[in-house]
């Protein structure tokens, strides 16, 4: 099995602590969470830190709650966890579905939702989903906090906003009535990255969809989102025509990566069936028809 | 640096590289070689332990993190010379040819059981959907598990091979 | 805790496994697990590049690192003749490049450190120059004119040609062929896929240089064989040398050959003065260690309208990588691939293969294919199945009509292999039974109605395995006859010791049950020893399902042997003549008086004694045999896939798998399921996920388990499983083997499957893994290309 190269280990007791240990051993070092983006990465001497520091035992970053109309997600919550919350079921069936198909169950009891976000993975299932979703990051430093939305977290393939003595706390996931969420995912075998996915995130307003948010992973949608096709649904009456319209502008929108997943005609065409199943499941929740 | 991790109910101490990966310090440095590995990716799942309760791939800690924790291999499954109803299961339903998927197998299936006493078929093989096996096509592995589900007791074992 | 004498377990059926009691205590004893004294560890430093001329190495920094004790590239391997070895199949490696790389993960140089962690720092601080070559990485491309060539170490060499082979009558076959009604050809291409055990090669050399005595502990198949290899490789006295296979965790085919790393080990153990360990990665085993198949094959079937099968003629594409190196025996370059006239009565065919070399991994037999019989079945079955579609009927009903008849057997194929025993149809009658086959159509035409996609697949195997005569059969000149010795002792309690060497087929469990049925002995009295070549008759190895058919035989051959001397010895005890005695499951009585008898067990202790012995009879209880195999055995099955398949995003369902196989007598059902399970799994791996694919350059594109996609329990159904008994005629206890099986029959019901659900698109084939883009490009009539990288 291949192994990383030496680094420095440094465990933090608190957020402060681990922002002091950031600013102190600069741009080589690196926060580790979950571990299981970064260590295979290091593994593989693709990403050779310095400095790890180890937040595991940021247990205060570790809680799921409800706040100001918001569901607050600590940036330490485990995939598994995520999966198994039910105020998180209840609010965003879409993490559900999207937590169910990533990687495999053992792998979730360490991944981390700070983590996940943070690594950027233009085929990183949370990023589509929490995009669709509006959803915002609190990031910390020695100067305070900043909220940014997720969908302006990411600039490009595993790069985020996120600054080398920043951490992020939290997620803020905004609570509107009246909202169904899903998420739909095609993968070569269980626990695969995405060939394409597709998360929908809508609110009705009788028949009316008045808010949507469609969030596409491993297709190259410019941060996660195909905005114009939320764009041209949004305002028109949830039938098949709008699922229609939506899923050909936003297969148009992304760009897919050609690779052994797939060639870019057949995730083009995939993001947008994905799209459609999704919204149609998401119409179908906000209905109460269970999907 | 030092760590110092609980493993099979037992404390270690060791001086370690930070690097030192935790299926090498308990393969290595403890000599408890049940726990293997198989794979770069955090795929294979033949390397999986318990730490505190719950399966994680032991390739993909570092036993710096691990330090302060407790972790539980295979060897730590046999309790007072009784195997764990899952090893029972497992050599009952010929759940293991090859043996070398068997420990981080068995691991997730204590936990999966621990959590869900009556598992359906599907649930079993979502549970252990991260714990690859290239010998035994999986279908008594899952057998293994339900006997184990069965059996939650270690009564009278019926046919276990002297050791 | 022991089994009591009320539970003692003589002869077949099923029993739980001897071996389990260490496996499922985390008590194992793989390669990894042992630390010798003082032992290094070794680490291999590979080519980025797929062909490539080497400029220069610069290992400076790499010596000069503090827990570095050596260093090891070509050149110092040429000063020892050992920077090319001999291959399995008469051709050359390279253990270290020298003048050339050629495949991407190509060995280059080696260090031996104090860690394995060191090990691999220290590769970072070699330099390598390369100045790189264009490669040849189309199988197809690799005889052009203007294609590089890659062996330019052979002598005049000025093509990527290897060899030419051909079984059966061509003027015959083509004759049949030009006056066909039906003519059905097909490309049909078999990937490189690998067998990707989870445990990966490795080996510890240590060279003891006051005896003189060279150890290997490597997890090898074949110990005895690597053991003579390495004698006449290396000028080491055989006697010297000792091969110690410990458990393995997993083989299939992987662990046949020697690689690189192992000779590199041992070099290093001789420069050093210490034991070496190396063991490689899992990149490592998915890119240079040997793959499998990567078969092209133009298959065509010649037909009557009615659907009678007349002749079959193949030709085939061998993308053997840069060096030819199969397992396989000597005058079957393409091994038993002209067994590819499959399970069908037809009088003519012929095929033809051409070797190439292509700048990737070398190797090509493993994965179960039982020296090429899995491309062989998957050609025949894909190929009656695209007749089926031409003809428009049913493929169950188009197999029965051509079944070969339990009347006929033994029965000689067109390409001169004689099957020992078979009943084909109901063999697949049982498999149609078992799946409602007439329901399940009836289900599929429903379907159909309302646009949904079902499919369902068949494949009917004949498998030729346990390798074989010697006469005919030798890998490197070793015959393929592997020996066995049995002791009984004097207290009754027996030992066997085996040539085979166990990688999860339960050896020490089931050899014993041979043992058990012939001798009466409990298998629990029967200690079976393997893998040691120090404590272990002669013989090539486990693969080619050869282990029960070989091994097994020689087996039975001689505790028949030790049952016969009993009988003399009993009939002495008992002041009889040998006549009157009659022997039930080691019971020796008296001809009509049963209360006069003697156990085996009483026989082994006076065999022991001072009690005088007839003439010619020597005292103790002990047999050996060596087992030449006068034939192949000839397991076969019937194989029905049921799919369902997403018409908009391709993702395949497997719903249900039959099978009904037939290997003859099973002595242990339970271990006999569990091989086939494994193989059910092989199949929906190829057929759906697994492939190690090429880009342009040569970069091997399946180097990781995050792209090697191996069938997780999600994937797979609950197997359906069936059997009919046919014991094999020529074979001591009947049996066939059957660790192959599944793995060579399953793919083809798998693709077999996908294909009928797209049927009403038109399509009649699309090549493996049939991966959601692949089947959602077949639908659109423009099916990928798998064996290169996924292009626009």
């Amino acid at each position: 099995m291949q192994v990383p190269a030496q680094f420095e280990y440094e465990r933090a007791s608190s957020v402060d602590d681990a922002i002091a240990l950031l600013e102190r051993h600069g741009e080589e070092a690196r926060l580790i969470a979950g571990g299981h983006s970064l260590l295979p990465l290091m593994k593989l001497r693709l990403a050779s830190p310095e400095v790890l520091v180890d937040i595991n035992d940021l247990t205060d970053l570790q809680r799921i709650w409800v706040e100001s109309d918001q569901l607050r997600i600590g940036a330490m919550v485990r995939h598994a966890d995520l999966l198994a919350s039910a105020v998180v079921g209840e609010h965003y069936r879409i993490l559900h579905d999207a937590e169910r198909v990533i990687a495999d169950p053992v792998v979730r009891n360490r991944g981390t939702i700070g983590g996940s976000l943070c690594h950027a993975d233009p085929a990183e299932d949370l990023s589509a989903a929490l995009a669709a979703i509006r959803a915002e990051v609190v990031i910390k430093s020695s100067s305070g906090e900043r909220v940014v939305p997720v969908r302006e977290l990411c600039i490009g393939p595993f790069e985020t906003v996120v600054g080398p003595a920043e951490i992020v706390t939290e997620v803020r996931l905004p609570i509107r009535p009246g909202t169904g969420s899903a998420y739909s995912k095609v993968e070569r075998r269980a626990g695969d990255y995405a060939v394409a996915a597709a998360g929908a995130v809508v609110t009705l307003d009788g028949d009316m969809i008045s808010e949507v948010g469609l969030g596409l992973a491993a297709v190259g949608a410019p941060r996660f989102v195909a905005s114009r096709a939320e764009d041209a649904v949004r305002g028109r009456r949830a039938d098949d025509e709008a699922l229609g319209m939506a899923a050909q502008i936003a297969a148009d929108e992304c760009e897919p990566p050609t690779d052994q997943r797939g060639p870019s005609d057949y995730k083009r065409a995939l993001a947008g069936e994905l799209v459609k199943r999704a919204l149609r499941t998401a119409i179908a929740r906000c209905r109460g028809e269970e999907a | 640096m030092q760590v110092t991790v609980k493993v099979n109910g037992e404390e270690y101490t060791g001086e370690i590289e930070p690097r030192l990966l935790l299926v090498h310090f308990l393969r290595d440095e403890l000599g408890l070689t049940g726990t293997h590995w198989g794979c770069d990716t955090s795929n294979c799942g033949v390397c999986v332990v318990q730490v505190d309760g719950t399966p994680v791939k032991s390739c993909t800690m570092l036993a710096a993190m691990a330090s302060g924790h407790e972790v539980l291999t295979v060897e730590g499954l046999e309790q007072n010379g009784e195997l764990d109803p899952i090893q029972q299961g497992f050599m009952t339903e010929h759940g293991l040819q090859c043996g070398f998927c068997t420990p981080g197998m068995m691991l997730t299936a204590r936990w999966l059981l621990d959590a869900n006493p009556n598992p359906s078929d599907a649930e079993i093989r979502e549970a252990i959907s991260g714990n690859l096996c290239r010998c035994t096509g999986y279908e008594n592995i899952v057998r293994a598990i339900h006997w184990a589900a069965d059996h939650p007791r270690v009564a009278e074992p019926e046919e276990v091979a002297a050791s | 805790m022991t089994v009591t004498a009320e539970q003692a377990h003589v002869g077949f059926g099923r029993r739980m496994r001897k071996e389990d009691a260490r496996f499922l205590r985390g008590k194992g004893n793989y390669v990894d697990d042992f630390a010798l004294p003082g032992m290094l560890h070794g680490a291999v430093l590979r080519s980025p590049y797929a062909h490539a001329r080497l400029v220069s190495i610069d290992t400076s920094a790499a010596e000069a690192h503090p827990k570095v004790r050596a260093v090891i590239t070509g050149a110092l391997l040429e000063t020892l003749k050992l920077a090319w070895i001999p291959s399995l199949s008469h051709d050359v490696v390279a253990v270290l490049a020298t003048d050339k790389v050629r495949f991407h993960g190509q060995e280059v140089a080696f260090v031996v450190a104090d860690d394995r962690y060191a090990a691999r720092d220290a590769l970072e601080l070699i330099d390598v120059e390369y100045e790189p070559l264009p490669p040849v990485i189309d199988a197809r491309r690799a005889l052009d004119s203007e294609a590089p060539v890659i062996r330019d170490d052979i002598e005049g060499k000025a093509d990527n040609h290897i060899f030419d082979w051909e079984a059966g009558d061509r003027d015959a076959t083509d004759a049949v062929f030009a006056r066909a009604e039906v003519v059905v050809a097909q490309d049909i291409l078999y990937p490189r896929v690998h067998p990707a055990p989870l445990e990966t090669c490795g080996a510890i050399a240590d060279m003891d240089k006051v005896t003189g005595k060279l150890t290997i502990y490597c997890n090898t198949q074949a110990p005895h064989a690597h053991r003579t290899l390495y004698a006449i490789v290396a000028g080491l006295p055989e006697h010297k040398i000792r091969i110690v296979s410990p458990d393995i965790g997993g083989g299939f085919g992987n662990k046949v050959g020697i690689y690189p790393g192992y000779v590199l080990a041992v070099v290093g153990s001789i420069l050093t003065g210490r034991p070496v360990k190396w063991v490689e990665d899992r990149a490592e085993n998915l890119m240079s260690t040997s793959f499998a198949r990567d078969y092209h094959m133009q298959t065509e079937i010649a037909a009557t309208q009615a659907g009678k099968i007349l002749a079959l003629r193949v030709n085939v594409i061998a993308d053997h990588g840069a060096f030819n190196n199969t397992a396989q025996p000597t005058k079957f370059p393409a091994g038993f691939f002209h067994i590819f006239t499959g399970s069908y009565d037809y009088p003519a065919a012929h095929c033809t293969v051409k070797g190439v070399y292509t700048n990737k991994a070398p190797g090509g037999v493993a994965y179960a294919c039982s020296f090429r019989i899995t491309e062989a079945a998957y050609a025949v079955e894909r190929i009656v199945d695209c007749l089926a579609f031409e003809l428009d009927m049913d493929p169950a009903e188009l197999r029965m009509k051509n079944l070969l008849r339990a009347e006929q057997f033994p029965y000689k194929s067109p390409t001169g292999w004689e099957y020992d025993s078979g009943d084909y149809p109901r063999c697949l009658q049982k498999a149609m039974e078992i799946a409602s086959y007439d329901e399940l159509r009836r289900e599929q035409a429903e379907k159909r109605e309302r646009g949904e996609l079902m499919g369902i697949g068949l494949s009917f195997f004949t498998e030729g395995v346990g390798a074989g005569p010697r006469k005919h059969m030798d890998i490197l000149g070793l015959g393929m006859a592997d020996g066995a010795e049995l002791r009984v002792h004097p207290t009754g309690k027996a030992v066997v010791r085996i040539s085979v060497q166990s990688q999860g087929q339960g050896h020490e469990t089931t050899f014993a049950q041979i043992v058990s049925e012939i001798t009466g002995i409990p298998s629990d009295d029967i200690d079976v020893v393997h893998g040691d070549t120090d404590n272990t008759p002669f013989g090539l190895g486990t693969y080619g399902s050869r282990s029960t058919p070989v091994s097994g035989a020689a087996v039975a051959v001689a505790a028949k042997r030790v049952v016969d001397k009993a009988k003399i010895i009993a009939a002495t005890m008992m002041e009889v003549s040998l006549e009157d005695i009659e022997v039930e499951k080691g019971t020796f009585s008296v001809k009509g008086d049963p209360t006069v008898s003697k156990t085996i067990q009483e026989v082994a202790l006076a065999a022991h004694g001072p009690m005088e012995l007839p003439e010619g009879v020597e005292g103790h209880l002990d047999a050996a045999c060596v087992y030449d195999p006068p034939n192949l055995t000839y397991p076969y099955g019937a194989y029905i896939c049921v799919v369902d398949v997403d018409p908009t995003t391709g993702a395949v369902k497997v719903r249900r798998f039959i099978a009904v196989d037939d290997c003859g007598t099973r002595i242990n059902p339970m271990i006999v399921e569990g091989q086939i399970h494994g193989g059910l799994a092989d199949g929906i791996g190829m057929a759906l996920m697994e492939v190690i694919a090429f880009d342009e350059d040569g970069n091997c594109l399946g180097g990781s388990f995050m792209d090697y996609q191996l069938p997780t329990a999600m994937e797979c159904p609950s197997w359906e499983l069936g059997e009919t008994v046919t014991p094999s005629p020529h074979h001591p206890i009947g049996a066939k083997g059957v660790g192959e099986s599944a793995t060579v029959g399953s793919p083809a019901a798998v693709v077999n499957a996908v294909m009928d659900a797209l049927k009403p698109y038109g399509v009649r084939h699309a090549d493996m893994p049939l991966t959601p883009a692949q089947v959602w490009r077949t639908i659109q009539g423009r099916p990928l290309r798998t064996d290169l990288a996924i292009t626009d």
